[in-house]
């Protein structure tokens, strides 16, 4: 029996399947108990739309997001190789509309030519990097990791968790995860309307890519000669990128498909040959471009001048630990969610629109849901473009050396408040102090007085009733996390006090410049 | 491109549905171009590595070093030969002002030639000036007029009112005082504040309104009023009116709050406004049974010894406003006034 070496399309299976069995891997790792070192964010510090919007808001190429380099340099040799061989929603897109298409194979060639359609990401992509060019940083919305990364975190596995998959400890919720999880079921259920409707006519990482394709060095090449123009490579092209004709190689995703159907072996990946096709140039109208441009540029002021934490605190808008000011951390905040995968207890959820439109998705804590487990850093570690800083536990429970003893100020989320009508000592006659016992600093930041009064039948009894020292106060939640009222908290955190901003102050001097 | 290939394109005689340019061949792969391709891509490639190094960080922001301003001293030298506070009385506010500062030795000692002068009077409040629980405008109004005849180039009227600002020196008749005697009202935007060090000991770096930062001279019209925890608002405690930010929490630590304002902000000159004098349920009043008619303007040089002074127009002693003793302890002035070269006029 003669040895076969196999085909690119198998090879790109592989690939595939291998990138997006790591995808699930890397995900599934993240948390305290698999955490071991992996670098979990890889998909995201490879996207080189993240990289380079976020360098164009914060003026900086954040840590592992050099990784996206190597993609960038890659795509300008081989052109959009990234989609259907690395990128974990094109993969999935690649799956769903070859096993869920049901078209007739007349239909497919029709579906799988080059429609003009296809231009619209180019716009997108120009809409949300201008944006960027002004400092905001929206690209989290439709970057395709971001969106499969978010899905997964705030949608499909808890979903998964629901239906007994059992890979967490106790059912994960998250505020809006379902509403979350429809744009990338949309997205999926699009492939039955048109084969990678999303990679082909919304994604702006595959338009950034399209772009940097503009002339790679290898490509499909067809052989004018050979072909009989069957446009059988039509049938399963991916791209929609005309194999048959001038290739358009800003489409091709190097499926490699099209290699597999030609009968007469007229096309080949790799250098130019005699008698090879030539490529078509990225069809973008300069007009439409300019008008997404503008658009964007338009909406930049829309957005500054609305309701933002940056300008005025908000109680609810608690941020995790070593998350930067406001206006920083949106822009490099890409609402990825992997803070909110790695989150222990469940208390980072994405926000709706309490801090904002353009807050829309980023980490807040709800402590009803969880609390910021006093030595846990791991969100700022996963963080993949620094929004919120990787602390050290010493950092951020403020002490610089433990062994010699010395303090530093802790990392402060916010401010523990007690509602007087609602806590039991105070309000009901009813001994508890849950809050006072769960507190984690060390001196206790909730303490209490031992108070001797008369109850309604004149019985003379001695209640503890808790108070809370600010300056003590980490605003970690636990206490309203674990306080017995159970809907709506006798304690409560609000964000006054946190360290990340100098205007969110109560107490005078609790600045960092002293103010 | 390659239009010379277009001849052999119909070379096996087939009918092509897309027309010729569909089947246009690619240039051969010479040497030349292979090279001209490669350096194409990888200069590209190299040009993005070299970005990308710049750019890197390991730090989600890199440090930046911020600028802090300092206040500048708006004092002018000692002169031995003239009052350091002077007092004078009467029914008209303009000839009063005018006498008081001439005991002092003249607008002259403290306004020179194109200096820009800012005038600090409190206008806190949406109130109308029988109220006074602002400065009096024909106070303002004398003062920017001295300012003027002593050839300053510009005279400045800024304050950061508690209600909104536009209002209360629209009601207060101080924008249309300044407007008369060709004085320009700055007010408090949201972008004129700079950082500033106070050096004190409760205030370290806050925003102050930048036109302090932008002026040669400095002149403080406090109005006399009580208040409600400091005892009174004079002179030292007008000062509040240089911060933006979270100011209400300086209430938390009033009396070395006031201190350190009044180490920060040392003015050219002083002269407090005891025409209408505010007696209870300051600062913001409302009544015009709480205002008393007092009929005198005190100038002077030292912020203590004139809020010392006015302590009695409110029926206090100075044992009773801890920020004053405070003061003197730090070298801001003198509590017992009489000790200092004093005079008192009756005006008209």
């Amino acid at each position: 029996m003669k040895f076969l070496p196999p085909g690119l399309r198998a090879i790109r299976r592989i690939y595939a399947a291998f990138f997006f069995a790591l995808f699930l891997l890397l995900l599934w790792r993240s948390d305290f108990a698999h955490l071991q070192g992996y670098d979990v964010g890889l998909f995201l510090e490879l996207d080189p739309l993240t990289a380079l919007a976020a360098a164009l808001t914060s003026g900086t190429l954040y840590r592992g997001l050099a990784l996206a380099l190597l993609v960038v340099i890659l795509t300008l040799f081989l052109g959009r190789f990234f989609c259907s061989w690395i990128c974990p929603l094109g993969i999935l897109n690649q799956i769903i509309s070859h096993l869920f298409t049901f078209t007739r194979p007349a239909d497919d060639y029709k579906q799988n030519r080059y429609q003009a359609l296809f231009r619209v990401k180019y716009y997108l992509l120009a809409a949300l990097l201008v944006m960027a060019l002004f400092g905001v940083l929206q690209i989290g919305l439709l970057d395709p990791i971001a969106v499969l990364t978010r899905s997964f975190v705030t949608g499909l596995w808890p979903a998964l968790q629901w239906q007994g998959a059992g890979f967490y400890l106790t059912q994960p919720y998250f505020l809006g995860g379902a509403a979350i999880a429809v744009m990338l079921l949309a997205i999926v259920l699009a492939n039955r309307f048109m084969t990678r409707f999303w990679c082909r006519v919304l994604c702006p990482l595959g338009a950034l890519l399209g772009v940097l394709s503009w002339r790679p060095l290898l490509r499909i090449r067809r052989n004018v000669d050979r072909c009989t123009d069957c446009h059988k490579c039509l049938r399963y092209c991916q791209g929609g990128c005309d194999p048959d004709g001038a290739l358009r190689v800003s489409e091709c995703h190097l499926c490699m498909n099209c290699l597999e159907q030609c009968p007469e072996g007229a096309l080949h990946f790799g250098w130019g040959e005699p008698r090879s096709s030539v490529a078509a140039p990225l069809d973008v109208s300069r007009r439409r471009l300019v008008e997404s441009a503008l658009t964007a540029a338009l909406f930049v002021p829309l957005l500054r001048s609305s309701y933002s934490v940056a300008g005025t605190p908000h109680p609810a808008m608690i941020r995790p630990p070593g998350s930067l000011p406001e206006e920083p951390f949106l822009a490099r905040c890409i609402k990825c969610a992997a803070c909110m995968r790695v989150c222990p207890t469940n208390v980072l959820q994405p926000a709706l629109l309490e801090g904002g439109v353009e807050a829309l998705w980023t980490p807040i804590l709800l402590n009803r849901l969880g609390y910021c487990e006093h030595h846990c850093v791991l969100c700022g570690h996963v963080c993949p473009t620094g929004a919120i800083r990787p602390l050290l536990v010493a950092e951020k429970i403020g002490e610089v050396n433990a062994t010699a003893g010395n303090k530093a100020e802790p990392i402060k989320l916010g401010t523990a408040f007690f509602d007087h009508g609602r806590c039991l000592p105070w309000a009901m006659h009813t001994p508890c102090i849950v809050c006072e016992e769960v507190c984690p600093t060390a001196p206790k930041a909730i303490w209490y007085k031992k108070v001797e009064m008369a109850d309604r039948q004149g019985q003379k009894i001695v209640l503890k009733q808790p108070y809370v020292e600010p300056s003590l106060c980490i605003g970690c939640g636990i206490c309203e996390n674990k306080c017995p009222v159970a809907d709506q908290a006798a304690i409560r955190v609000t964000s006054v006090g946190e360290s990340r901003s100098e205007q969110n102050k109560m107490i005078l001097g609790s600045g960092r410049s002293g103010s | 491109m390659d239009e010379q290939h277009e001849s052999e394109v119909t070379e096996k005689g087939r009918k092509r549905r897309h027309g010729s340019r569909l089947n246009q061949v690619e240039e051969p792969w010479s040497r030349r171009r292979f090279l001209r391709e490669v350096a194409l891509s990888g200069g590209l490639a190299s040009g993005v590595a070299v970005l990308g190094y710049l750019g890197y960080s390991r730090e989600a922001i890199r440090p930046k070093q911020q600028e802090v301003l300092t206040l500048r001293d708006f004092r002018v030298p000692a002169d031995s030969h003239h009052a350091t506070l002077a007092v004078a009385r009467g029914e008209q506010v303009e000839a009063m002002v005018r006498e008081a500062v001439q005991l002092l030795g003249g607008i002259g000692r403290f306004v020179q030639r194109g200096d820009t002068v800012l005038l600090k009077p409190n206008v806190g409040w949406d109130r109308q000036p029988e109220q006074a629980a602002n400065t009096n405008p024909q106070v303002v109004a004398a003062v920017a007029q001295l300012c003027r005849e002593a050839g300053a180039k510009q005279v400045w009227v800024t304050d950061c009112s508690i209600n909104d600002p536009r209002r209360s020196f629209n009601r207060s008749g101080i924008e249309a005082a300044a407007q008369q005697v060709g004085a320009q009202v700055r007010f408090p935007g949201s972008s004129d504040f700079v950082a500033t060090d106070m050096q004190g000991t409760v205030l370290k770096v806050w925003p102050v309104l930048r036109y302090f930062h932008q002026t040669d001279k400095v002149i403080n019209l406090p109005v006399v009023k009580q208040h409600s925890l400091s005892g009174c608002t004079l002179a030292m405690k007008n000062w509040y009116g240089v911060l933006g930010g979270q100011r209400n929490r300086l209430h938390q630590n009033i009396h070395p709050s006031i201190v350190d304002l009044a180490a920060a902000v040392r003015p050219t000159l002083t002269v407090v406004d005891a025409t209408r004098v505010l007696q209870r349920n300051g600062p913001s009043g409302g009544s015009l049974e709480d205002v008393k008619r007092e009929n005198t303007i005190v100038a002077g040089l030292d912020e203590v010894a004139l809020d010392s002074w006015a302590l009695g127009l409110l029926g206090l002693t100075s044992s009773q406003v801890p920020y004053l003793a405070m003061a003197e302890q730090r070298g801001l002035g003198k509590v017992e006034w009489r000790s200092l070269h004093w005079q008192e006029r009756q005006v008209g």
